[in-house]
């Protein structure tokens, strides 16, 4: 059978058992549409909050990014699973005590101002529609590169299905779609890291075998950290100590922990378990699988890495690299995509890689008659193109392509979602018809959450040039605006409405102008007035790690306003108790 | 709503701000602490080829969170039987 067929069977397998779920899980309620009739395992919602979480960007790209920067890279590891901590410790429990559906919901009633309602509407939408461009795309991607449709086509099969697991099953249909898709996800992910670290290692499991011995004697770090110094790249596992780098580093790790706690499409995730307590096992068990993948990444990353460099000089640094021709069959077919490219800038015949932007080993490249690296390596390709690296067989191939879909199709439903009931939970309902009833708000969520998908379909298939740029936008978004505003309204009976709605513009607009100035004003080339560095930024902050600054903002200025205005009715105080004690969460439930 | 006891007690809600200061600082001192601001004093410390910062800022720091987020839920959710404010 050849790799298309097999592809082909996969993929369609896969998408067969999401179809067959949504028919199975179909909504009758608004609470089944949007919190599963709180009637989730924990466990089961673990899966389905790993599988909701962890996108096309940490299946596909994290990998490459770590293979590439090495120890400066870690911010995404610590910064995508130290939220978790942040989520488990100070906002899960209590929003779920809380018993209503969305995000928005709780800012409103907690700070008793429709204002402060539609503030944290607009920054979910933002937010959620951002990083939804992203999946989409990488949806396209993943279907053109294995099934040989075109982008367009692979787009609306994807976008299909999410719509009718997503339309009918509202969060009960992607509930379980999520915990199948997790499945396929994480045992595409395993594979192939397993038979690369048995070739490499010896170990079986991946994150042993990186801080284990390479098969040539010395450990792994060691050896790999030799060989990129060797070809003029920086050390793998070096720290730029500089005081300025070490502090963005920690600026943009705490903004990642910060934006990951303030996603809402992650948050509602934890409405659907039927308890308090259930709520905090939940988080524990959504990071027990998503370190599955996590702590499996910097293995990849680092062996992908080393694996590159020793196909390209299988005799040493120190000797001649390979010749075009006899390069191996998994970089001529990732050739084809344009992805990996190859150029004979000396006309030697042979594969030049090394950091011809290193000062140092310039002299060195004169030396050899190298006049420029001569491949460049997307670093998407990594994990995609890691079982034919490792020579597996077809099924494990045609597996990841299942595994990458899996895990864009799933965050997208998760964030469609949160749009839909943002749009007929807290607009619809909240804001323009309060008396609307219980079928006309199902149908208006169907219909919000139809509108949704076609809306990111259109923008998958016309994707922004910004789109890569934006999703530090959403992080920045979540960390500067939802999370303060979320924490203030659980551990402060003081903080009131107000000071709320200041504190959330503070952070919210702070955060924009200072991405804007470094970014360009709507993202636009050339319209920036201060590089995207640490050194010309205009605080010695990089935009991507602003989001922290705007959070403490927020903190700040709400502090400050709301003790300066009057205090918070006693019914907001006994609405903050109430959400403190566990006592009382199923009597929420019943209210529905 | 109107069935919850112990509306105001007060040491429930300090124990529970106790837990989470002490959860916290863990969790600041082995990803900002160990992994990134400190690692340069834990240079001596090596780990399979490198040192315990590294190790901590790609491995170490989600083993801890796990850990730490169990503990949270297994000492919360014996407090709430302590103070009587479990749910049924």
């Amino acid at each position: 059978m050849d790799q298309y067929t097999l592809n082909l069977l996969v993929v369609g397998a896969t998408f067969a058992l999401y179809i067959g779920i949504a028919l199975w899980a179909r909504a009758g309620s608004t609470s089944e549409f949007y919190a599963a009739s709180r009637g989730v395992h924990p466990v089961t919602n673990g899966m389905a909050t790993a599988a909701d979480w962890m996108s096309a960007a940490s299946f596909i790209s994290m990998a490459g990014l770590i293979a590439f920067g090495g120890y400066g890279a870690s911010s995404f590891l610590m910064g995508w699973t130290g939220g978790y901590v942040l989520l488990a410790l100070l906002l899960a429990p209590y929003l779920r005590k809380f018993g209503k559906f969305t995000v928005p919901e709780f800012i409103g009633d907690r700070f008793y101002s429709p204002t402060a309602r539609m503030v944290a509407v607009l920054c979910l939408i933002v937010a959620s529609v951002t990083y939804v461009i992203g999946q989409m795309t990488g949806v396209g991607v993943a279907f053109s590169r294995f099934l040989e449709v075109s982008n367009t086509t692979g787009l609306l099969i994807g976008a299909g299905v999410v719509f009718l697991y997503a339309v009918l099953g509202g969060m009960k249909g992607i509930t379980y779609t999520q915990v199948a898709q997790y499945c396929v996800l994480i045992t595409a992910y395993t594979i192939p890291a397993v038979f690369i670290s048995l070739q490499l290692t010896g170990n079986p499991i991946p994150g042993l075998g990186l801080f284990g011995d390479h098969f040539s004697g010395e450990p792994l770090l060691a050896r790999l950290d030799q060989v990129v110094t060797e070809l003029g790249f920086s050390q793998y596992t070096a720290q730029d100590g500089t005081p300025s780098s070490v502090i963005n580093m920690a600026l943009f790790t705490f903004s990642l922990m910060i934006g990951t706690a303030g996603l809402p499409h992650v948050i509602i995730r934890f409405f659907t378990v039927p308890k308090v307590a259930d709520a905090r096992w939940s988080a524990g068990w959504a990071l027990v699988f998503i370190a599955l993948l996590y702590l499996t990444a910097p293995a990849v990353g680092a062996m992908a890495r080393l694996n590159l460099i020793d196909t390209v000089y299988p005799n040493g640094t120190a000797e001649a690299p390979i010749d075009y021709e006899a390069r191996p069959d998994w970089m001529k077919n990732w050739e084809v995509t344009g992805l990996l490219k190859f150029e004979d800038k000396n006309g030697d015949g042979k594969i030049q890689w090394y950091n011809d932007k290193s000062e140092s080993f310039a002299a060195t490249a004169q030396e050899r008659g190298w006049t420029g690296s001569e491949l460049s390596v997307n670093r998407d390709i990594l994990v995609l193109a890691n079982p034919e690296i490792a020579r597996l067989p077809g099924w494990v191939i045609a597996l990841v392509a299942a595994g990458g879909l899996a895990a864009a199709l799933s965050t997208a439903a998760g964030l469609l979602l949160a749009i839909s009931g943002a749009v007929s939970h807290d607009l619809i309902k909240g804001q323009f018809n309060p008396n609307i009833s219980e079928k006309g708000e199902l149908l208006a969520a169907r219909i919000a959450m139809a509108a949704a998908i076609v809306v990111a379909t259109y923008l998958g298939l016309n994707p922004p040039g910004f789109a890569a740029q934006t999703v530090a936008l959403a992080f920045g978004l979540a960390a500067a605006s939802i999370f303060p505003a979320l924490m203030m309204g659980i551990f402060s009976k003081r903080i009131n409405n107000k000071g709320a709605v200041a504190g959330m513009l503070a952070g919210l607009l702070f955060t924009l102008v200072y991405i804007f100035l470094h970014k360009g004003w709507f993202f636009i080339p050339g319209t920036n007035q201060f590089p995207d560095t640490i050194q010309g930024s205009l605080l010695g902050i990089q935009s991507t790690a602003i989001g922290s600054i705007g959070a403490l903002l927020n903190f700040v200025v709400a502090y400050f306003v709301s003790n300066a205005t009057e205090d918070t009715p006693e019914e907001i105080k006994q609405l903050v108790e109430s959400v403190r004690v566990p006592r009382g969460a199923a009597a929420a439930t019943l209210d529905h | 709503m109107s069935s919850e006891p112990t509306q105001t007690d007060s040491g429930y809600w300090a124990a529970n701000v106790r837990i989470i200061v002490i959860s916290l600082a863990i969790w600041a001192l082995v990803s900002f602490g160990f992994g990134i601001l400190l690692r340069p004093l834990l240079s001596g410390i090596t780990v399979g080829g490198t040192d315990l910062g590294f190790w901590f800022a790609q491995q170490g720091s989600i083993l801890v969170f796990l850990a730490l987020i169990f503990f949270y839920a297994w000492r919360m959710n014996k407090l709430d039987r302590e103070h009587g404010v479990d749910e049924e």
